[in-house]
């Protein structure tokens, strides 16, 4: 009898909750009477339950009716039963209470207001309770956490975690698999906090020892794993218990539940761990890789339940790089299924979590961007995503329209996320997204969505999309995007800041004819603040905003970059543990220290801290990126009118200079060399003064070494240099 | 041959029409014949070319073929295998088998543009068909297109320009479906790249591949019977068919098994409504109504006390008809006619074109040497035996699946007779080499028999085992001997034939299935028997002159009398133009036909309301398949018959 079913039928019946028939099937059918009163064999009832479970018939109003008198009536008397003094009335009690809460949620809290839950507790931990009444007392407290969530946390509360957890040290299989189905029902609902399955660290790998008593409690404990394995500690903690070993023969199970569940477990522990991944791939069931078992679990005539989690677990193992991109079984079976679950043939559920297992595939590699790109017209099908609650549901169907908006949200979200994914490399495609029917009105609006799901996804989508040179000049510009995206800076979590930020430096780029009205918004504010954030990622993007917004710009917008960042902050930044933050400021500072008018104006208002600064990097360990930055930075200085001066009078820093003209790095060299050819060219006032000290100090020398250099980019410019000297 | 005999089979059952529900397994055993004579024809054409490789290809082909489209019945719809050399413009030149295809045309324009379709049309009974395409050159400009068209669409065009003509085109990467300006599509296709089109019969769309990756579905609402095409237009271009001769680069058959599941959950699915209550008493008299029908007399009680259902019919009659079966089962047409007229006198009578059938089997049996009339000239010919391990089993035959129906299907009724099972097998085992082209179980009929002879007349059973006067013992008791030569006990065989040995009537038997063997002689090779069958043959002649006067010519009766007096003609009766005759696989539809007339005279349904049902769904997925809808090729009742 297949439960799931009726747990569906269960959502519309309200009356009847979940458990019913679960318990049954736990219990054998024993010839109990299901529904008090009603006084039929226990055949006809489970007729009856076929029937129901089939949706031929709802059950009948006298059941209706029986439930509903037996609640208030008899909760009372159920719960004095369980403190009668002789044990033979507690069982009998306890029974009659398990098939009094059946498929009746309002007993079921009556009863847990009247305090039965201590009670069962007790009488299922005492040593002397007999079996029976143990066993018995798991179930009827199984019952009670199948109904609400309040039930959960009341029995969360009353500490029923450690107790059912001890009783799985009793050697009886049948209490066992009363408690491991009271446990999974508590464990699998969102009320409970995980963690409680990990506290003692004796009970993961008693656990685990447990999964071959039977198919039940291999089918409880999978699903328990499934569920409570939420971080990279719970994965490394279940993988230490021997998890993959143990779990991997129950993917060929007789049993489709223990499959389902051992596949759901596998996809929980590889996501994003490499350790377990890496093992994962070694695997053999039956002779056959793991890997090979998961295609096969593929395969289109499986329940597409089976297909997705299988697909999930090949994308953690390929992203944790255990499995190659390349491979047959990504390209051809992985990434195909995945497109198969985002089409409008699957349930909403399916099609969110098929999208985003795809966005996640997919996201490094430019290859199987690709290919998605042109699968079963995937760009186009996403943009059916956006249809939810569609026009027709809202007037026909209002469960269909509840439905809808449960899911709009998420529907949107995923396709933001896999089109961000898809057009993260490849021009063509993004060319193909932005021409999606009403595409860049779609992620405009979704910048200024509620959900700040959505909103993230949006803008990691513009984004992926603002890498495209043509979309910045096209597209971009015509949606006026960058106001929402500024909208969005104004205040945001730190994650949607790092993705809005780091499209409004592309927005800066200087041939985005955005960067003109975004001026004018007043960013520049926005972004100094943003880079003394705590985050280096929104640091970096500050910064980079501004060096983006600084080149070739006005003297007029490098002075309010100056006044509103502060000297005192851009070397503080200069100072910044973030390589990519001292990069970016380095780039900043060159790009204000261009063309010669603002560099003497900058130099003559700050040139003692500059100077300061670049000596203490270049005297410091840094990377030769770093340093041919800064030396790029002090030619530019040398290329100033005043400023030149700055150098020349400091014998010191020419020193460096000359250190750096011999340096083996040959970016150096040219970097150095190209400072010195500034500080020498001929058509400015005191050239001669200045190649006379340069020649004292023995640059011509070295000069005259470098133009024999093998570099012929060096050479070139040592050559132009020497010329200086002979005009 | 085998055709012909099938066909003239086929008449029989279509006279009579109580029986046509045997015809969806006769078309299903008839594919199992053609089957082998259209390797023969392939071979032979692959003989002429004398390439191994070549031979290699087309086994593989026809492999493939046969597991990706089972339900394609290949006489009538011919599965495309290459490009026509007679349907193509002539700036399409063909090579390789008629696979490889290239342009050798100007290609100054689009009005230089040359298609060629393939042989044969995709036949719906497909269900889902496939075939690639691999660009082996793009030559100059790579305008190719690779689609579909009808048949009749101008050749000087690539595919998808006209009507009823659809491409996927290379240059573009657009879909062209009937019209000149093409829809984007997918990507571009160039010199390496495999493309693949899918085109399923079920819901009438087409989808292509691009190196074994699914583009999406390229059209809709697809006419029926459109071919295989592909068009180029520049010089150079040069593209290389597969349909079928290698594996695809796509996962084909993945994507069929979808739709079988689709298919498969839908008829599952299929609402039954309000009558769910009765379902079960439905299905319990269905399996009565077999049961009794084929005379399992002991299983349908019984399956009837348990199931506390009705069986209409009272036990005598069940166990008359079924003795009347055995006999003709047996080759004893003779004495089942003498039975009939005795137990159900005016029913032959009344049904002149039964007994003609009957007197025109009994004939042939005469030659056989089987019927009662020459056998009693030699008793102790070991030819009387020959027929029984190959005598075709009293439960009916399902065509192609039957040997795997019977296997496991044949067990319950044996079982609740008596025999244990392990004992059936044993014998079974032990002629599977008699009677592999026809009834695997030989033994099923007379194990029935034997449980019952020996409850109520075991006495009886005492005689034969001293002698083998088989005029003085009555037919059940004869039937009785035959299920013991059958191998359950062996002992008894050996004293029933005296001087011959088990393994002698093996050899025996063999040799008659392959070659014409000696000992396989006319009329058992007595001379009296011989002369008997002469006489029966001219009061045939006599009997069917008197109906043409009666009833007005009858061009069955005589093609009937014709083949059979034709046996004579050959000095090997088996192993003549029209030895099928003497199968003793031909007795069943004959055995049936009596039964049901018997049933029909007592008012009993002809045919028992199973098979009617089979017959129905097969027949029903085989009109599917001729009106075109492909759903018939994920439907086929084989896959429910476990």
């Amino acid at each position: 009898m297949c439960v799931c079913n009726v747990l569906k039928h269960e959502v519309t019946f309200i009356v009847v909750p979940n458990d019913c028939i679960d318990a049954l099937v736990c219990l054998g059918w024993k010839s109990f009477p299901l529904f008090p009163g009603l006084k039929l064999p226990w055949t006809s009832e489970l007729q009856c339950l076929r029937r129901w479970e089939a949706g031929l018939c709802s059950p009948s109003r006298d059941f209706h009716r029986q439930l509903a008198t037996e609640v208030t009536a008899t909760s009372r008397h159920y719960v004095d039963r369980l403190f009668d003094p002789d044990p033979q009335n507690v069982l009998q009690g306890v029974i009659d209470m398990k098939n009094a809460v059946i498929g009746n949620n309002k007993q079921k809290a009556n009863l847990i207001v009247l305090g039965a839950v201590p009670r069962l507790l007790y009488l299922l931990q005492q040593s002397s309770s007999s079996l029976e009444l143990r066993t018995e007392c798991a179930v009827v407290l199984g019952s009670l956490a199948m109904g609400t969530e309040n039930n959960i946390k009341s029995l969360v509360d009353c500490h029923i975690i450690p107790a059912l957890l001890q009783g799985l040290l009793c050697s009886d299989l049948i209490f066992i698999e009363a408690c491991l189905r009271c446990l999974r029902t508590i464990f699998i609902s969102p009320v409970t906090p995980v963690q409680l399955l990990y506290t003692d660290p004796t009970v993961i790998p008693h656990i685990m020892s447990l999964l071959s008593r039977s198919q039940h409690t291999q089918e409880y404990i999978t699903q328990i794993f499934a569920h409570c394995c939420k971080t990279p500690e719970h994965q490394m903690v279940l993988f230490n218990h021997g998890a993959i070993q143990n779990i991997a023969p129950l993917l060929i199970s007789p049993s489709y539940k223990v499959r389902m569940q051992a596949l759901k477990c596998f996809s929980v522990l590889a996501y994003e761990n490499a350790q377990v991944s890496m093992t994962l791939v070694n695997v053999l069931v039956d002779g056959e890789q793991l890997s090979q078992v998961f295609a096969r679990m593929m395969q289109r005539d499986k329940p597409i339940e089976m297909q997705l989690t299988a697909a999930k677990c090949l994308t953690y193992m390929c992203r944790a790089g255990a499995i190659r991109t390349d491979d047959n079984c990504i390209i051809l079976k992985t990434l195909p299924c995945l497109v198969r679950m985002c089409s409008k043939e699957r349930l909403l559920e399916e099609r969110v979590e098929g999208a985003e297992t795809l966005a996640f595939l997919m996201e490094p590699d430019i290859e199987l961007q690709r290919i998605a790109s042109v699968t079963d017209h995937l760009v186009s099908m996403l943009a059916d995503y956006f249809k939810y609650p569609s026009s027709v549901s809202a007037i026909t169907d209002i469960k269909r329209l509840d439905h809808d908006l449960k899911h709009a949200h998420e529907l949107r979200q995923a396709a933001f996320k896999l089109y961000a994914s898809l057009g993260s490399n490849d021009e063509d495609i993004r060319k193909k997204i932005t021409e999606t029917e009403n595409m860049m009105d779609r992620i405009v609006s979704g910048l200024s969505e509620s959900s700040i799901k959505v909103r993230l996804a949006a803008v990691r989508c513009l984004h992926s999309l603002s890498r495209s040179v043509q979309q910045l000049r096209t597209s971009f510009h015509d949606h006026a995007v960058w106001k929402p995206l500024m909208k969005l800076l104004q205040n945001a979590p730190d994650e949607v800041l790092v993705m809005a930020s780091s499209t409004l430096c592309n927005l800066l780029l200087e041939f985005s004819p955005s960067k003109e009205p975004i001026l004018e918004s007043g960013v520049i504010e926005l972004l100094c603040s943003l880079t003394q954030s705590d985050s280096p990622a929104l640091r970096v993007n500050g910064i980079w905003a501004l060096m983006n917004m600084a080149f070739q710009a006005d003297q007029k917008v490098k002075v309010e970059i100056v006044r509103a960042l502060g000297t005192e902050q851009l070397f503080r930044l200069l100072s910044d543990p973030d390589t990519n933050v001292l990069m970016k400021t380095l780039g900043l500072l060159r790009n204000l220290l261009s063309t010669r008018p603002h560099i003497d104006q900058i130099m003559s208002s700050h040139g003692k801290q500059i100077m300061q600064a670049v000596t203490l990097i270049l005297e410091g360990e840094h990377s030769i990126e770093v340093k041919e930055q800064t030396l790029c930075i002090l030619a530019n200085i040398a290329d100033g009118n005043t400023a030149k001066e700055l150098i020349m009078t400091n014998d010191d820093m020419l020193q460096k200079i000359k250190y750096y003209m011999g340096h083996s790095n040959v970016k150096l060299q040219l970097a150095a060399t190209f400072c010195i050819s500034n500080l020498i060219w001929n058509e400015e006032d005191g050239s001669q003064e200045r190649q006379d000290k340069l020649r004292e100090m023995g640059f011509v020398d070295i000069l005259h070494k470098l133009t024999q250099a093998s570099d012929p980019s060096l050479c070139d410019r040592a050559k132009t240099a020497m010329q200086q000297y002979l005009a | 041959s085998s055709s012909d005999s099938f066909r003239r089979w086929l008449c029989v059952q279509l006279q009579y029409p109580h029986v046509t529900v045997i015809r969806g397994y006769l078309s299903a055993a008839a594919s199992l014949q053609s089957s082998a004579p259209k390797m023969a024809e392939l071979g032979a054409g692959s003989l002429l070319t004398g390439d191994p490789a070549f031979n290699y290809q087309e086994h593989e082909l026809n492999e493939r073929l046969k597991r990706l489209y089972p339900a394609v019945n290949e006489e009538e719809t011919p599965l495309p295998r290459s490009w026509s050399p007679k349907d193509k413009y002539s700036y399409i030149g063909l090579s390789q088998n008629n696979l490889r295809v290239h342009y050798k045309g100007h290609g100054k324009n689009h009005k230089d543009a040359a298609s060629v379709r393939a042989t044969h049309p995709i036949p719906a009974a497909c269900g889902i068909y496939y075939f690639e395409v691999k660009i082996v050159s793009k030559g100059r400009d790579g305008y190719m297109g690779i689609g579909l068209s009808a048949q009749g669409v101008n050749m000087n065009r690539l595919p998808g320009w006209d009507k009823h003509s659809y491409g996927y085109h290379g240059d573009d990467g657009h879909s062209f479906c009937s019209s000149g300006t093409g829809q984007p599509y997918g990507p571009t296709f160039t010199t390496g790249d495999v493309i693949g089109c899918c085109v399923n019969l079920i819901n009438n769309t087409c989808f292509y591949t691009k190196n074994g990756h699914s583009l999406g579905v390229a059209f809709t609402d697809l006419p029926p019977n459109l071919y295989p095409t592909v068009g180029l237009q520049t010089p150079g271009e040069i593209v290389d068919a597969n349909f079928g001769q290698q594996p695809f680069v796509f996962d084909i058959e993945d994507y069929m098994s979808e739709w079988r599941a689709k298919i498969h959950s839908m008829i599952a699915r299929f609402p039954i409504g309000e009558r769910l209550g009765d379902w079960q008493s439905v299905l319990q008299n269905m399996v009565s109504s077999y049961l009794v029908h084929h005379g399992y007399c002991a299983t349908a009680m019984a399956f009837s006390r348990a199931t506390e259902t009705m069986i209409q019919e009272d036990q005598t009659s069940i166990k008359n008809r079924q003795r009347i079966q055995k006999l003709v089962l047996a080759g004893r047409v003779g004495e089942a006619i003498d039975a009939t007229q005795q137990l159900y006198p005016g029913l032959l009578e009344h049904n002149p074109n039964l007994l003609f059938m009957l007197k025109c089997r009994q004939f042939v049996e005469m030659v056989n040497g089987t019927d009662s009339e020459v056998r009693c000239f030699s008793v102790h010919s070991p030819k009387s035996q020959d027929s029984y391990p190959g005598s075709p089993n009293l439960s009916p035959r399902h065509g192609a699946t039957n040997a795997h129906v019977h296997n496991t299907g044949a067990d319950s009724p044996t079982c609740s007779n008596g025999v244990t099972p392990t004992n059936k097998n044993k014998s079974h085992n032990k002629y599977t080499g008699v009677s592999s082209a026809s009834s695997s179980p030989s033994s099923s009929p007379s194990s029935v028999n034997y449980s019952e002879s020996n409850s109520t007349d075991s006495t009886k059973s005492q005689p034969h085992s001293a002698t083998s006067n088989q005029e003085t013992s009555d037919s059940e008791m004869e039937i009785e001997a035959e299920h013991y030569s059958n191998g359950v006990t062996e002992s008894s065989t050996r004293i029933m034939n005296g001087t011959y040995k088990h393994q002698e009537i093996l050899q025996a038997d063999d040799s008659s299935v392959d070659d014409s063997c000696s000992s396989r002689q006319l009329c058992g090779g007595n001379q009296a028997a011989t002369e008997r069958m002469i006489q029966f043959g001219r009061e045939l002649q006599a009997l069917s002159e008197q109906l043409c006067r009666q009833y007005g010519k009858n061009a069955t009766h005589k093609k009937m009398l014709q083949d059979a007096f034709s046996l004579l003609a050959y000095s090997d009766p088996w192993n003549c133009p029209v030895g099928q005759q003497l199968d003793p696989m031909q007795r069943e539809a004959i055995c049936s036909a009596l039964n049901s007339a018997i049933l029909e005279s007592q008012n009993l349904p002809k045919q028992p309301p199973l098979m009617l049902a089979l017959g129905q769904a097969t027949e029903c997925v085989q009109l599917m398949a001729r009106v075109r809808s492909g759903s018939c090729s994920f439907a086929r009742v084989d896959n429910f018959l476990h």
